[in-house]
């Protein structure tokens, strides 16, 4: 009889919490490997996670994968004269990026595809004018910061990684085509949302979806370690 | 027939005619400023921080308003000043648009977001064109 006494708010508890923070969860985008274990237990899946790189942003910093771990950032690819696209949609980042602009939890990150013309000074010049001050905040970031001959190569293939379109095309407006996704990357660097920043639907669902994120991330952060495995 | 069926025969005929005599180039100025133009200078014309200029409310449209059919046509390249603000970004020319469409588009801008001028004719904008130094 005790025991079922215990139940009772046990259950009721149970379905408040279920009620208070229902469970959406924001998939895992990209391929994903399925390796058997070796004691026959169930098979581990592993996640894909955005490749290892490494940038130099318009102060100069160095980014890797490990500055950025820990926290979400929101990903994009731009170039600073570019005619097309990127007003619009650096428009559209600058916008996510003043509601979440004092979150340390989350952070901006726009890669030059032009790397030859974008050097620092004028990845800082552009930060500047869009009115960021805080490279720690949003990097404007370029794979060729010391002239790499493969700096151009480099960051077509993290686009592509990205799950942007990027490569140079001689008809587009300032020589390069690219679509502008906002690619959403979490603690982990598991890609967990793609945003089409031209579409006004897209990127509100990316300012819906961030917190949402956020709160995954406190959440993990607030267990032991053991259990985040 | 009678007179009168012939008058509303008439009139009916006229009525399917007179649409083709339209163009549909009402509206033309503001279907070319959403196709080439607000990607970059915004919906409203607000242009992007100091990266690009606005139009609305734009005192450079007013101060070099002779100069804007070759600017459009050819293209910016160099600092200008617009209220009081430096802008150093490339904006591409475009060489396809007919003078015609380059007077609506210019009529458009310059009638919308705080942007009173008179509007142009397609003789001034053709002779404003004529001058134009090449880029």
């Amino acid at each position: 009889m005790f025991q079922r006494l215990f139940a009772v708010p046990a259950l009721v508890a149970l379905l408040f919490s279920a009620c208070s923070s229902p469970e959406v969860r924001l998939p895992i985008l990209g391929e994903r490997e399925v390796h058997p274990r070796a004691d026959g237990g169930p098979a581990d899946t592993v996640f894909a996670t955005v490749p290892a790189f490494r940038l130099t942003d318009q102060a100069g910093q160095v980014i890797t994968n490990k500055t950025l771990a820990g926290r979400a950032y929101v990903a994009d690819f731009f170039f600073a004269t570019c005619p097309g696209i990127c007003p619009k949609m650096q428009g559209e980042m600058l916008k996510v990026y003043t509601q979440f602009a004092k979150d340390p939890r989350v952070v901006f990150l726009s890669h030059t595809i032009d790397p030859a013309h974008d050097t620092l000074p004028i990845l800082r010049d552009y930060a500047q004018r869009l009115g960021i001050t805080d490279a720690t905040r949003w990097h404007f970031a370029t794979t060729g910061a010391h002239g790499e001959p493969t700096a151009k190569d480099t960051v077509f293939q993290l686009a592509h990684a990205y799950f942007t379109a990027a490569l140079p095309d001689k008809q587009a407006p300032g020589g390069f085509a690219h679509n502008g996704t906002f690619a959403l990357v979490d603690d982990q660097g598991h890609i967990r949302g793609l945003y089409d920043s031209l579409n006004a639907a897209e990127v509100a669902r990316l300012l819906a979806e961030l917190p949402i994120l956020l709160a995954e991330i406190d959440t993990r952060k607030a267990q032991p370690v053991a259990q985040n495995q | 027939m009678s007179p009168r069926s012939l008058i509303s025969g008439g009139l009916l005929l006229l009525g399917a005619a007179l649409p083709s005599c339209f163009s549909n180039n009402r509206h033309q100025g503001q279907r070319l400023y959403a196709q080439h133009c607000a990607g970059c200078h915004g919906e409203q014309g607000q242009g992007l921080a100091r990266l690009i200029p606005p139009l609305a409310g734009s005192d450079y449209l007013a101060k070099h308003r002779a100069e804007l059919p070759c600017l459009v046509r050819n293209g910016q390249h160099g600092m200008i000043v617009v209220n009081g603000v430096g802008y150093h970004n490339v904006m591409p020319g475009n060489k396809t648009m007919s003078t015609a469409q380059l007077t609506n588009l210019l009529n458009y801008v310059e009638s919308h977001w705080g942007n009173q001028a008179a509007p142009r004719t397609i003789r001034d904008v053709q002779t404003q064109l004529d001058s134009c130094r090449r880029p």
